[in-house]
Parts: structure tokens; C-alpha cells; sequence
């Protein structure tokens, strides 16, 4: 027993959460295979419409299927799952069409602080760290943390920049960040740590709306500079 | 229509309006909160006639005062708190009539940590992604997503009916508690600990820490023994009740207000029946974590769940008919935890007794 025991599991691993949820891990890694299967068992427990079923938090490598357990059991979702889970045929091509949500950024000056710090540590220009930064579709692999926060993966490690020596108290709504390789937007004002290179102004989070976050768990998010918000 | 309001005249330390919570948006990160002690909710909508998912306040150690603007009914479950309408005592778990101006106070909590105040048709603040519930780290729902402050006033909704006061007889919660075995089902990350680290757990005795609130308890005590030396997961889902263990070997209880992702291994996670005890608990005392299957926690969450929904809502005293201006009218006295009441036709109202010498 070693910690190379999570490499020697067996996935797909379904295991309670306690009396109201099952956790499915399909893997433990941070994996792009990995987590398209994430967001296609999603659809594929929805399209079966099990009894009880109440609400799924997808993440990196993991699902968990929250269920009422007045309406059903565990023995029963086990079961259900399991079947759902063997009726994947082995090989076959997850289809998993993202969608692309396009975010208007203003980077460096007031909207991005800390745009000069990142440049540095590359040995970059200003205008290289925007041009690297903006040329990837970032996959959202979960959302977590604060409402509708995007954990996202794809940045280049020539921009990756170590967090802030001291945290800021607060960031406004919209700041696009880089902590290590680590990309994202706050959705709403919020204290942190991240290097601030720029803002959008489009709305992430909007707690009026019955499809309060912009950004989906499962999309992906293009940064498109603009020079003005106007 | 004007189903009346009412005015917070002092929150006390922590007021916050709570109902049964914000499910349904945490893949957006947004935290399911609502009340912690959630049977004693139900039980306080229960006995002001309301449906189960109506909002009421929840008061972190008492302290509160607040102001009726309309006669309606009023229960007051939870912590066990001297608290009083216009000066005469109230026990907990019945429901009373107030009046138009009434005043009611409480004092600190003794037993037990918070209580819960239900009034007939609820409190109607707006509801945000379907509910109600103050959630104050991402300022939704409830007044501006913060605690309630003097001043505030807050609508009633309608009332379902005028709701006929009673006292449950079934279901209390003992408060009265020094130490507490928690049952919880070990996972879903129990196999990242080794055998001593499940055995630390399940044999020792944790102390509350003051760190603890909304979000989850800090425990400390024995540390717990990883397999590896890591506690670090790749952050995956959380649920009321996982227990984390991060990095210094202590465990983390998370409750109502948990952040929906995290970080840290959960060697297991509370049985949903046991989860409303966790939000009477204060800093300083002790628990421990016995282990059950899946099965035997969902059996006896059916049984409470059973027992809470089907509790009948019994007339506090036995009444007298009497014939008062040539009409019937059942009239009687008890007592609860102490307070003295009167029952007229069903309706409770607090009374204090004195005795008085009649001039001779």
C-alpha cells in the first residue's frame, strides 16, 4: 500500500457519499479523455431518467449523482448505474460537442493590474502574453469554489505566473486571472490572489436568471481582446 | 394582499432568513445552504400550518427581538431559549397566537445553539434560483444575501390556514448533550486512509472548535493518518456532512453552507439523520463517528422522516366546554417547559399567573 494505489484502481468506481448521493470516479487524473466522459455520463444518466435522481455535480474526473433517498435507494441507483455504466461500449468514441462561449476582454491597465508582472516572469511583451493568452479554447473541466467560478485548463506554460505574494482584499467582477496554470474569471467581486491581466464586462453570473451562469460546466471559453467596452 | 410583516427591532449576534435550502444549482457552484437544524424547521412550519418548504429565521445563540404587524401564529423550535411574547414566557415546539404590536424577545440559547422561528405563511422575501435561503459568502437570497439588521422589515406570505396551535409530542431533540456519537457511512475517499487513520477515527473522541459556523465544524483532536502522507484530491464534490480531512489530520464536518467542490479527501460522511443534531452543537464539546452501512442510513432516515411528517400536532392542554354568552367555547391551561398557556378554542396564547388580593 502505496500512493501508487489510486493508479492501481479500477474505474469507473461507484461508491456512496454518505445516504443521498453515489460518487462515480472515472479516473484520477486531470485528463481531457477523462473528463469528456464525465460530462457524456451526464447526459447519458438524463437521457435514463432514473427515479429519485435529484442533481449532478460534474468535475475533473468525477460525477456525483445526488438522489433523494425517500424515493429511492442505494441499492437500486447502484444497480441502475452500474448497468448504464457496462452498456458503454468499450472504445467507442464519446460524442461531446462543446459549446464556445466568447468573452470580450480588456487586458492590462486599470482592467489588468498585473498584466506587466506576467509579462515578466515570461520574458515576454505585454502584447505576447495577450496574444498567447487569447489564442486557446480553454475547456471549463467543473465549476466550483464561488458561483458559476470556471476551473479552466489549457494555458500555455509560457504565461503561467505564481499567485500574488499578498492577496488583493477585493476583485471586481469579471477580472481575468492567472495563478500557476491556472486561468479564470471571477464571476463576481471577490478577494484573491490571482495575477489580474484584464476584465470583461459580459455578465458571468446573473442570480435572476433560472440559467444564472454563462459559463456551463463542460463548455469552453475563448478570450477575444478588445480595446474598449464600449 | 397584505398578509401583514414583521420588524426586526435587534438580529442579536447572527439572524438569518433559511428555509429548506437552494438545491438544483450546484454544478454552478452555488451552495445549497438553508437551515442547518432543518427537522426543526420542518417541525416549526409544522405546527404554524405551513407546507415544508415555507421560510423561517434562524437564530444563532438568541438575541433577538422582533416586532408583529399583524395577528398571526408563531412557533419556536430548536435551541431551548427563555424567550418571551409582550413579557410572559414561551416554551418551545407549540405554536401561539401573537398579536398586532406583540413583541418577542429571546434570550441566549442554554441548550442548543440555534433556534428557529416559523410564522403562519412565512417569511416572503423574494425567492433567488428557487429559494429563499441566505447564503452571506456569495450574497444570495434572503435580504440582499446578508444577515438581518435592526430595521428590517419582512413580509409574511400567505397563511395556508389559520393554523390551529398544538405541541408535538413525538419528536423533540434531546439538546441536552455533552457528548454526541455521530453515525456517518465511511467514504467515498476511505480507502486514501490507512487502517490506523480509519481506526483514529472511529475510536476517538473530537472537540468542537470556536472555527466552526455555517460552512462546516473544525474538529480537533487525534490525528488522522493518510495512506500516503497526502490528503490532497483532485477537487471533486461535496455533499452536507462529508467529513474532509485536510492536510494537519483534523477533521472538517461540512454543513449547509459547504462550498459545493473541494480539495480535501472525505473519509466519510454523515448520516442524513443525523445531520440537523450538527447544527445545535457548540464549540467545546465532543464527538465521535460510528460506523453504519448505506442501508441502515437510509432506514433510519425514513423512520425520523416518517415520524417528523406524520407527528400529530396534538392540542397542548385538555380543554372544557364552557358557555360563554350562550356560545360553546373550549377553554383550557397548561404548561410547557414552564410557560403558563391558555387554549381557547384551539388557539394558544401565553399567559403569566399571578396571584392578587382582593381589597377587603
Amino acid at each position: 500500500m502505496d500512493a501508487t494505489d489510486s493508479k492501481l484502481q479500477v474505474f469507473p468506481r461507484l461508491v456512496p457519499a454518505g445516504d443521498s448521493a453515489i460518487l462515480i470516479e472515472l479516473g484520477a487524473e486531470i485528463d481531457v479523455a477523462i473528463n469528456d466522459s464525465v460530462y457524456a455520463l451526464v447526459e447519458q444518466i438524463k437521457r435514463a431518467n432514473l427515479r429519485g435522481v435529484s442533481e449532478f455535480i460534474p468535475t475533473y474526473r468525477s460525477l456525483l449523482v445526488n438522489y433523494d433517498p425517500l424515493v429511492t435507494s442505494f441499492r437500486v441507483l447502484f444497480e441502475q448505474l452500474t448497468v448504464i455504466l457496462e452498456n458503454q461500449v468499450v472504445g467507442e468514441k464519446i460524442v461531446f460537442n462543446p459549446v464556445v462561449i466568447e468573452l470580450p476582454v480588456v487586458y492590462g491597465g486599470e482592467a489588468g493590474p498585473d498584466i506587466q508582472n506576467v509579462a515578466d516572469h515570461a520574458g515576454l511583451t505585454i502584447e505576447q502574453v495577450v496574444d498567447i493568452h487569447s489564442s486557446v479554447d480553454y475547456r471549463v473541466y467543473m465549476i466550483g469554489f464561488a458561483p458559476g467560478f470556471p476551473y479552466l485548463g489549457g494555458l500555455d506554460s509560457r504565461i503561467a505566473t505564481p499567485r500574488l505574494k499578498t492577496p488583493r482584499i477585493l476583485i471586481p467582477a469579471g477580472s481575468v486571472g492567472i495563478a500557476e496554470s491556472q486561468t479564470g474569471v471571477y464571476p463576481n467581486e471577490s478577494p484573491g490572489g490571482w495575477q489580474i491581466i484584464g476584465r470583461t464586462v459580459t455578465k458571468l453570473f446573473d442570480i435572476s436568471s433560472h440559467t444564472p451562469s454563462k459559463i456551463t460546466p463542460g463548455s469552453r471559453v475563448r478570450f477575444v481582446p478588445v480595446t474598449s467596452h464600449e | 394582499m397584505n398578509n401583514g410583516s414583521i420588524r426586526i427591532v435587534d438580529p442579536g449576534p447572527l439572524t438569518l432568513i433559511q428555509d429548506q435550502g437552494r438545491a438544483g444549482f450546484q454544478s454552478l457552484g452555488v451552495s445549497v445552504s438553508g437551515a442547518v437544524d432543518i427537522d426543526s424547521m420542518l417541525l416549526g412550519n409544522r405546527l404554524v400550518g405551513n407546507s415544508s418548504d415555507r421560510a423561517g429565521l434562524e437564530v444563532m445563540i438568541g438575541g433577538l427581538s422582533l416586532e408583529f404587524n399583524k395577528q398571526t401564529i408563531f412557533a419556536l423550535t430548536g435551541a431551548n431559549t427563555y424567550a418571551t411574547l409582550d413579557g410572559v414566557l414561551l416554551g418551545t415546539n407549540v405554536s401561539y397566537v401573537a398579536h398586532t404590536g406583540s413583541l418577542l424577545e429571546l434570550g441566549m440559547a442554554t441548550d442548543g445553539l440555534r433556534s428557529y422561528i416559523s410564522i403562519a405563511g412565512g417569511i416572503d422575501v423574494p425567492k433567488t434560483l428557487g429559494s429563499r435561503s441566505t447564503h452571506v459568502a456569495s450574497q444570495i437570497g434572503g435580504v440582499m444575501g446578508r444577515k438581518l439588521e435592526s430595521g428590517d422589515v419582512l413580509n409574511l406570505g400567505e397563511s395556508d390556514k389559520f393554523a390551529r396551535s398544538g405541541l408535538s409530542q413525538n419528536f423533540t431533540t434531546d439538546l441536552n448533550l455533552t457528548s454526541l456519537a455521530i453515525r456517518v457511512v465511511l467514504g467515498p475517499q476511505d480507502n486514501l486512509f490507512s487502517d490506523i487513520g480509519i481506526h483514529t477515527f472511529l475510536e476517538s473522541e473530537y472537540t468542537i472548535t470556536e472555527q466552526s459556523n455555517r460552512q462546516g465544524l473544525r474538529l480537533d483532536g487525534p490525528v488522522i493518518e493518510s495512506k500516503s502522507g497526502v490528503y490532497d484530491i483532485i477537487s471533486d464534490a461535496v455533499v452536507n456532512g462529508s467529513v474532509q480531512i485536510p492536510g494537519d489530520g483534523m477533521p472538517i464536518v461540512l454543513l449547509a453552507d459547504r462550498q459545493t467542490t473541494g480539495g480535501y479527501a472525505k473519509i466519510a460522511t454523515v448520516a442524513s439523520v443525523d445531520l440537523p443534531i450538527l447544527g445545535q452543537v457548540k464549540p467545546g464539546m465532543e464527538l465521535s463517528f460510528v460506523s453504519i452501512s448505506v442501508e441502515e442510513a437510509q432506514d433510519a432516515l425514513n423512520q425520523k422522516m416518517k415520524l417528523l411528517a406524520g407527528t400529530p400536532i396534538v392540542d397542548v392542554v385538555e380543554d372544557t366546554a364552557f358557555f360563554v354568552n350562550g356560545s360553546q367555547t373550549n377553554i383550557g391551561v397548561s404548561e410547557n417547559d414552564g410557560a403558563e398557556l391558555v387554549s381557547i378554542d384551539g388557539a394558544v396564547y401565553p399567559v403569566s399567573v399571578e396571584e392578587i388580593h382582593p381589597a377587603i
